[in-house]
């Protein structure tokens, strides 16, 4: 550098030269300085993507550079997002590059102390030898006599934080080996929201979509920490807000959502359906309810079967209670003079009653299947619209829900009538023609041994309200992982095949007729049943799925009762389960009874894991809470263990289905490194080994597999198969190989070929739908030009009932479709959730049947009736109405129905030893626990606790209890406690808070303790795991968890440890006589 | 509980950061430089009045007290290899550009002076050079008050009037006793009276000071620099006095009292540092004040 | 004329060192872009933090230890080098049913404000940086150059606001750039793009202001009484911040200063008080040796 360069880039000579005189700016810019650019302008590429944690699906933009991520953050074009992204979803970059990912695989071998490095095609072919060894040896024909075609040897978990397209090659392949117990996530999240929304409304997704609630006058969050759980979907509550609309928050605790909202109630957890039972006897006691959209498009003009008995005649339960079984045959709750599709009302087939009363039949599931296609009724049922036949569904209503009155209210919930009444009023006051309401909830309502009631409960209140398929109404389930939508969707569940078609059972499906028989509806959309499932079958089975094999029905292999996660956990305690994938989900953390769920895994032959690290499911044998306890010792434990690492979300393309129901396509930005590799990589490649294993097998066994369509075209030198095929199948194709457009175009004669028909239009004309990106400011607010919506890209469901009986909209203020009487169809904002051309004046003739069958004032197009379901004449396990029932561990008796404690058929394991319950009362365990989630933290932690940025935000594991509760139990801020139930005891720093309120009910005070459930020993940020005090207790219509409510003790200071551990727990069990309650009394 | 926070604070966090300068670099830095300072002017004085060894004893204190002082200071920078960036720019706004510039100009001086002391050579050099470093050396001593004042922390701002000549009698006060300690009692008259005359300059200031600051006197009069400037103002008072009184008799007693002026001094600079560390740690030094100023504003219209 | 400097924390208008509301204009940038800033709405905040681990993502700012705070659900403490976006979490009891819209019927109220460099009009961390590593930007905002700060620390006392921090290990100062690389770029800044409710509202700094004022304006108008601007008045102690915030309650309950000055409005006077300071050592060290000869001890008046 010249001298004359290096004085004159001394700031002092450009101080005394320039206009800079004192130094402060323009003068002393250094060269580095100038020559600052921000890496997202020097990225040699911009890849469109979509964030891995939350439902909330909020669009990323990947910066890369050099075949480097170097950036991520929010896509201003998404219309769900605006570009926004919260702290996990701002964190992707560390999850993605940082620290806090293995890219090796790693081995345990039997017995054995430590991992031990193995190359990847190593152990894939030694995974290879181990699914057929064991599938050989556990293999099952039949059971009882009845065909199963399957395997029990083997099992599957995860798939919600996993691609659509990786789903269904799950599915498929394990289906094809006769794999059965195949789950994810939503089984444990919100799996009760599909059988809760879907008998219903007909379909078991939310009925709006986030943007939508913008349009809201009064906003209910209630079973939601909304502002903390889905941050950025939460914009759109601030915009209703902001426009003036009314926000309600009801929750155990205030949260972050309370803190932003205009009315906050604390409720006691477990106690909603009391509180929701209140509004709607409010709702119909002051006749608040919207009496045209309820005559017309709900069926509480509806006659019920004389049969019938409720709560009110029995008790507490409804009739057919089979106290032995602990099962209801529902035969009684059906319509007057229509009969119950045999699957739906688990009663008899066409071949006989051999399901009548049979409660594996009844654990099967079955509810969950009606997230697409409501239960199916055959004939008319009479109608009265005057609403006052006393076996009118109303009246019933009004019957049933008498008893839920203010002073109910509070001594059930613990919330004061004043404020309870506001809160109606305020509801009441913002439905109607004018205005909406809309309801949003989440895990907070699903998880309870009521759950699926949780939510009928709120569907009921929404219909009478007149709420539903409205802009601003609805009820938004805000589901919980990335595509957590999309794997119930294409499930990875052990009861459903793709778009919610039930899988066989062995005691009612013997062959596709019976199949189709026992579950098709005979009206409305659920009538091309056979359709949707021949296409399905013809999109697995290609050429060799003919008329005259049934189109490979028989390939199905077949449920028998529950195969639910937690019946999963208990057939490899009991040995019948050897062999386990976990590609995804964390159970020893995030499932109930964790130390149940290790004892599992400790049973197991093999397991094979999949994910970024080192989880807790993956070292339990190294370091688990019972090899510190010393209830297992790793040298005993012959589980073989596969650690596969797993590709993130940038590495891989593929779709997820968010919380709208919306596929969002991600596109690979860069390959994955070392021996990382997608999941679709996996299943591909393991069901070519597989198929190459078994070439020329004629072993009637294997033909499932070897005559699988299993042909994708791979690229780039790691042989990534195309997840674009695999999108281009579930969307289906016709005999030319066309895709199809949409599901109405699916055939029952085998021509036309669909993965997942509900999604049936994604790949329309040969295009990514998922993958369209038009901003959101060159759209209308729905968005419809930004990806894809199940069904058939409408946004909002159900919005023919937006318009009057003549297809006027309600209100202007409320339009949204309306018909356009000129062009003879119906038009609007949103693509009409209705057959386009059926003028609202049309009534189907007698005996119409199928589509033709669904009159011009059907909103619910799913449902067998048309109508939005008050009642539930089937679907359900456990009672055509909710009732309040007290979870089952609780401190209280059921005061509503005080000879009913708990819901009579909810599921319990009570033999279990690990698995006991307090006593009716709370006994020693006198305090409720709730759990919930923290905005800096993931789940079971897989995503967070190995990310420093998010681990710093929230350090430690911790407790929240009121000042009273600390002062009752000598517990000091940020000092220790340690909690324990009738199965576990942890420890957890302190929080004392106020935002933890005593609530005062039937004379006495009931402390709440809050719980996040986010931890567990391994990664950054570690500390004891909740689920450790958390029981198998799940609700009888999907085997969900109640991990929302149980009973606990809280004591100053640490836990103890090791053997002392178990003894500590023994000792307290022992005090509290949890041995001679075993959990089951009513 | 999660505290309940009081009307003044956020967890009783400070509002403001503290300095993260280390006590021992910075105020041994502003005693030091303090020191050499002052020693400068001594020296100045006693080369113009024919007292060779107090001259020369002013020159080399002022030297190494220099040397010391820069090496704390550049010991204190984060990098202290981009010291030489100190002389980047010339900034008015920044006491320490401005410290650093008058740095650049006196110690060269100050070691020319002492340098030619020391070997004898070129004298006329080293008389120049002693002038110049006395006229720059109170520079030395009185920028460093400025330095702590402009800052946020409010024991250090508060006196922002009063630091200068706190600053310059603590220097004075410094000089004089090392005058008193290594030179004859012959020649350290004016050491003597230096040092009384700082001694009296820093007590009337330092005093004003506490007087016009409200509740942040407490800091002065708290904790460790309460400690720290009892003990400062008692050596100084006694060395000062001890000084006038005996120090012209005897060498031991003019020893002990330069010797506690020179604690004294270095007590000063550690206490009202510390001072200023416990004003900022503690939010109500910073908002309370804040709040009575502005009720003050809403109360005079 | 005389400025005010006591009563009030208004800058004295036209003094050498404080600058006008064009704050780029002022230091070199002829043709500049409009002054950019932050709103920081907090009565929309919903602590998610997002802001923080942005900030982090983009700026690559170390992590900044694990440790569970029990200050509500802040475990950041404050604005340090390592953490640019501070969350504050205040749990309040509030009288129930207080209707303010905000608040709830809980007894309880929870207010989040997301704090960050204020990138103020008159900033004393620039103001005291002796190498020019603190730089006024084209934007009007205040930047660290990492390239050039010798981590002297001195901005780290003088930012009234406990903004900027020197980060361990590392040495130099540290603290919000507001983005300035994506600025240059057309691009907001990471904090602000993240933020879900918008809470963060970046913009050019007119616009902002008279955004505030309205929104100020509907919140009294919705009975939230309780809310105003901090940072927002021109007039004020720094001349008004580039970012600048609606609370819910008095500044002091955020840990944030009431009413902040910069230093460099008292700088001239300082200056002027440490000139007579070193005149006055001078003079006072030199009339120590007026009138007296060496080598005559003994002799006194
Ligand atoms: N930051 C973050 N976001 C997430 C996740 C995460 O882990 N972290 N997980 C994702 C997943 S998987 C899911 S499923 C969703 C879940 O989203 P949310 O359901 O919102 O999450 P939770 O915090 O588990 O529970 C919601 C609230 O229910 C309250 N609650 C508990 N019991 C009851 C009750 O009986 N009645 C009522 N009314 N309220 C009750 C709890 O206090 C809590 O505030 O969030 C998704 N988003
Ligand atoms: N007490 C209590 N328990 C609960 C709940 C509660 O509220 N309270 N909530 C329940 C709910 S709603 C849920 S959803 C569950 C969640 O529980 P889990 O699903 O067990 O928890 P996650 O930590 O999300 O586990 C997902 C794992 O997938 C990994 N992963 C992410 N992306 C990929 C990928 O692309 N491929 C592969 N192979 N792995 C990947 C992550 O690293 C992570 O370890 O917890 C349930 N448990
Ligand atoms: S976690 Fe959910 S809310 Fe957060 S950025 Fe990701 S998708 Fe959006
Ligand atoms: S807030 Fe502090 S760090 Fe930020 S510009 Fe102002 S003085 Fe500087
Ligand atoms: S620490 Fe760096 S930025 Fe701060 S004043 Fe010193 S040189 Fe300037
Ligand atoms: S503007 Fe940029 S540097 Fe400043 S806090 Fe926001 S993200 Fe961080
Ligand atoms: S990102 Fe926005 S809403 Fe979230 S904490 Fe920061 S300022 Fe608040
Ligand atoms: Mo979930």
């Amino acid at each position: 550098m010249g001298v004359r360069r290096w004085i004159g880039s001394w700031p002092v000579y450009r101080q005394l030269t320039g206009p800079d005189r004192l130094g402060r700016g323009a003068a002393v810019r250094s060269r580095h300085t100038d020559g600052l650019r921000p890496r997202t302008g020097t990225a040699d590429a911009v890849v469109k993507s979509v964030c891995p944690f939350c439902a909330v699906g909020c669009g990323q933009n990947v910066y890369v550079r050099d075949r480097q991520v170097v950036q991520i953050e929010g896509d201003p074009d998404s219309p769900v997002s605006r570009g926004r992204l919260c702290p996990k979803g701002s964190a992707s970059l560390q999850l993605t590059t940082g620290d806090g990912r293995l890219h090796q695989v790693l081995y345990r071998r039997p017995h054995g102390t430590d991992w031990e490095r193995l190359d990847l095609d190593t152990a894939l072919e030694m995974v290879a030898d181990r699914v057929l060894r064991t599938r050989a040896e556990t293999w099952q024909w039949e059971s009882d006599g009845k065909r199963t075609r399957r395997t029990l040897g083997i099992a599957s978990l995860g798939g919600a934080t996993l691609d659509n397209e990786e789903n269904y090659l799950i599915k498929k392949l394990f289906t094809a080996l006769g794999v059965v117990q195949i789950e994810n996530q939503a089984r444990v999240c919100h799996s009760s929201t599909v059988a809760g929304l879907g008998t219903s409304f007909g379909r078991g997704g939310g009925t709006t979509y986030l943007q939508d609630l913008q349009h809201a006058d009064c906003i209910v969050i209630e079973g939601s920490n909304f502002a903390e759980a889905h941050p950025v979907g939460f914009q759109w509550v601030m915009e209703a807000k902001a426009r003036g609309a009314k926000v309600v928050h009801v929750d155990p605790r205030f949260s972050r959502t309370s803190a932003l909202a205009d009315v906050y109630l604390p409720i006691r957890a477990g106690s909603d359906i009391a509180f929701l039972g209140g509004i709607i006897r409010y709702v119909i006691e002051h006749e608040r309810y919207f009496r045209e959209y309820v005559v017309n498009y709900t069926n509480a003009a509806t006659l019920v079967s004389e049969e019938f008995a409720d709560t009110e005649d029995l008790d507490g339960v409804f009739s057919g209670l089979n106290p032995q079984t602990r099962h209801y045959d529902p035969s009684s709750w059906t319509y007057e003079g229509v009969r119950v599709g045999a699957a739906a009302g688990e009663r008899g087939t066409p071949s006989g009653d051999v399901a009548k009363d049979n409660p594996d039949v009844a654990r099967s599931a079955h509810p969950e299947s009606h997230g697409f296609g409501g239960p199916a009724l055959h004939g008319q049922p009479p109608t009265d619209e005057t609403l006052r036949h006393p076996r009118s569904v109303f009246q019933i209503l009004k019957r049933h829900f008498s008893r839920y009155t203010p002073e109910m209210v509070e001594q059930v919930c613990g919330v004061p009538q004043d404020a309870f009444l506001e809160v109606c009023e305020l509801i009441a006051a913002n439905s109607g023609r004018e205005r909406t309401t809309a309801f949003c909830y989440a895990v907070g309502w699903t998880q309870h041994t009521v759950g699926t009631q949780y939510i009928r409960t709120a569907a009921i209140l929404q219909l009478l309200l007149g709420n539903i398929g409205r802009p601003g109404g609805g009820i938004l389930a805000l589901r919980g992982h990335a595509s957590i939508q999309g794997s119930s969707d294409i499930p990875t569940l052990f009861d459903l095949l793709p778009g919610y078609i039930p899988m066989p059972h062995t005691d009612v499906h013997s062959d596709l007729d019976s199949f189709i028989a026992a579950d098709a509806a005979s009206k409305g959309y659920w009538s091309n049943m056979r359709a949707y499932t021949v296409s399905l079958l013809k999109a697995w089975w290609g050429a060799n799925a003919t008329a005259g094999n049934d189109y490979a029905f028989d390939y199905l292999p077949r449920i028998s009762g529950s195969h639910s996660t937690y019946d999963t956990v208990l057939a490899q305690r009991a040995g019948d389960c050897k062999g386990y994938f976990l590609v995804g989900e964390n159970p020893a953390v995030g499932s109930a009874n964790a130390k149940l769920q290790r004892l599992g895994m400790a049973s197991l032959e093999w397991l094979v894991v999949r994910d970024f690290n080192l989880i807790e499911s993956a070292t339990w044998w190294k370091d688990g809470p019972e090899i510190e306890t010393g209830e297992l010792r790793t040298e005993d434990i012959a589980t073989e263990v596969f650690f596969f690492p797993a590709a993130a979300h940038t590495e891989k393309s593929g779709s997820f289905t968010n919380t709208n129901r919306m596929l969002q396509w991600h596109h690979a930005a860069v390959e994955p490194s070392g021996e990382a590799r997608s999941d679709l990589w996996f299943y591909y490649h393991l069901g070519r080994l597989l198929r190459e294993k078994l070439a020329g097998s004629t072993d009637e066994r294997d033909r499932p597999l070897l005559e699988l369509t299993w042909d994708y075209p791979t690229q780039g030198a790691q042989a990534e198969p195309s997840a674009e095929a695999v999108l281009a199948e579930i969307n289906g194709w016709d005999a030319g190989g066309t895709p199809l457009s949409s599901y109405e175009d699916l055939r029952e004669d085998g021509s036309t070929a669909c993965g997942c028909w509900i999604y049936c239009g994604v790949y329309r004309d040969g295009v990514n739908q998922a993958a369209r990106r038009r901003p959101w400011r060159e759209q209308n607010w729905t968005g419809a030009e930004w990806g894809w919506a199940w069904p058939a890209n409408r946004r909002t469901i159900y919005s023919r009932a937006s318009a009057d009986p003549d297809g006027r909209p309600w209100s202007e203020r409320k339009a949204l479709v309306w018909w356009d009487e000129e062009a003879g169809r119906w038009d609007g904002h949103d693509v009409v959730d209705f057959p386009a051309t059926r003028s609202p004046h049309y009534r189907p003739p007698e005996g119409a049947t199928g589509v033709a069958a669904i009159s011009g004032i059907d909103p619910f197009i799913m449902q067998s009736d048309g109508k939005g379901w008050l009642y539930a004449p089937a679907g359900l396990v456990d009672g055509p109405l909710p009732a309040h029932y007290e979870p089952q561990e609780s401190p209280l008796p059921n005061l509503l129905y005080p000879k009913r404690r708990a819901n009579p058929v909810r599921e319990l394991h009570t033999t279990h030893p690990d698995n006991l319950y307090a006593p009716p009362g709370g006994g020693g365990y006198p305090y409720v626990i709730t759990t919930y989630r923290l905005t800096e933290h993931f789940t079971a932690g897989g995503m967070s606790r190995w990310v420093p940025y998010l681990a710093e935000l929230q350090p430690e594991f911790f407790c929240e209890v009121s000042p009273e509760l600390a002062a009752e139990r000598g517990l000091t801020h940020l000092g220790w406690a340690t909690i324990v139930t009738a199965r576990n005891a942890i420890e957890a720093r302190v929080l004392v808070t106020e935002r933890m309120t005593p609530l005062t009910m039937q004379g006495r005070t009931v402390h709440q303790i809050g719980m996040p459930y986010h931890w567990g020993r391994n990664g950054y940020s570690t500390g004891d795991s909740a689920n450790e005090l958390s029981a198998f207790a799940l609700d009888a219509n999907t085997h969900i968890q109640e991990v929302k409510a149980w009973t606990a003790d809280i004591l100053p200071g640490r836990r103890p440890r090791g053997p002392a551990l178990p003894e500590f727990v023994r000792r307290h069990r022992r005090r509290a006589g949890v041995q001679e309650h075993p959990g089951q009394e009513r | 509980m999660v505290p309940r926070p009081t009307f003044r604070s956020y967890y009783g966090e400070p509002v403001i950061n503290p300095p993260r300068w280390e006590p021992l670099n910075i105020a041994g830095y502003l005693f030091l430089g303090g020191l050499a300072g002052a020693s400068s002017v001594i020296a100045g004085g006693a080369e113009l009045t024919g007292r060779p060894v107090l001259a020369k004893v002013g020159k080399v204190a002022a030297l190494a007290a220099i040397g010391g002082s820069a090496a704390a200071l550049v010991k204190d920078l984060g990098r202290p290899a981009r010291f030489a960036n100190m002389l980047r720019t010339v900034k008015p706004t920044s006491p320490m550009s401005v410290g650093s510039w008058i740095l650049a100009t006196y110690g060269p001086l100050a070691g020319a002076a002492a340098a030619s002391a020391v070997t004898g050579w070129f004298p006329r050099l080293g008389r120049a050079a002693t002038a110049g470093a006395a006229l720059t050396g109170p520079a030395v001593a009185a920028y460093t008050g400025v330095l702590l004042a402009d800052t946020a922390v409010p024991a250090w701002h508060e006196a922002h009037r009063q630091l200068p000549f706190t600053f310059i009698g603590s220097a004075a006060a410094a000089a004089g006793g090392l005058g008193m300690l290594l030179a004859p009692v012959a020649e350290a008259g004016p050491a003597r009276r230096a040092a009384l005359f700082g001694a009296v300059v820093e007590t009337v200031s330092s005093g004003a000071a506490e007087r016009g600051m409200g509740i942040v006197a407490e800091t002065y009069r708290q904790g460790r620099a309460g400690t720290l400037l009892r003990a400062a103002k008692a050596l100084t008072v006694a060395g000062a006095l001890g000084g006038a009184l005996f120090g012209g008799r005897s060498r031991t007693a003019a020893a002990l009292s330069g010797a506690a002026l020179v604690a004294g001094s270095v007590c000063t600079r550690f206490g009202i540092f510390e001072a200023g560390l416990a004003s900022a740690r503690d939010p109500k030094y910073t908002v309370v004040p804040q709040r009575e100023r502005l009720a003050r504003r809403s109360g005079g219209g | 004329m005389a400025p005010q400097l006591i009563a009030g924390a208004r800058l004295p208008v036209g003094a050498p060192f404080i600058g006008s509301q064009d704050a780029a204009g002022d230091t070199g940038y002829t043709d500049h872009p409009p002054r950019m800033g932050f709103f920081t709405d907090t009565s929309i905040c919903i602590g998610c933090k997002a802001c923080e681990v942005a900030c982090k993502e983009w700026n690559a700012v170390p992590e900044d230890g694990q440790r569970l705070t029990g200050m509500s659900f802040d475990n950041s403490v404050g604005l340090s080098a390592d953490t640019w976006r501070h969350v504050a979490f205040i749990e309040q009891s509030v009288s129930t049913g207080s209707g303010t819209g905000i608040g709830t019927d809980a007894g309880v109220r929870w207010l989040m404000a997301s704090d960050v460099c204020k990138h103020c009009t008159n900033a004393a961390c620039l103001d005291v940086c002796p190498t020019g590593a603190l730089l006024r930007t084209e934007f009007g905002t205040v930047v660290v150059q990492p390239d050039v700060c010798n981590g002297c620390g001195y901005c780290v006392p003088a930012c009234p606001y406990g903004v900027i921090d020197q980060r361990e290990g590392d040495g130099r100062a540290w603290k919000c750039t507001m983005c300035y690389d994506r600025l240059g770029n057309g691009q907001e800044p990471a904090c602000a793009k993240a933020c879900p409710t918008e809470s963060i509202q970046f913009g050019p700094l007119d616009e902002l202001r008279e955004r505030a004022a309205r929104r100020v304006t509907q919140l009294h108008g919705a009975g939230v009484g309780e809310a105003r601007l901090y940072g927002a008045d021109p007039d004020d102690g720094v001349g008004g911040d580039g970012a600048f915030f609606l609370l819910l309650d008095e500044p002091e309950t955020y840990g944030l200063p009431p009413d902040p000055v910069v230093t460099t409005r008292d700088l001239p006077a300082m200056w002027r008080t440490a000139g007579l300071a070193a005149l006055t050592l001078l003079a006072g060290v030199a009339a120590g040796f007026l009138g007296r000869r060496p080598f005559q001890p003994g002799r006194s008046r």
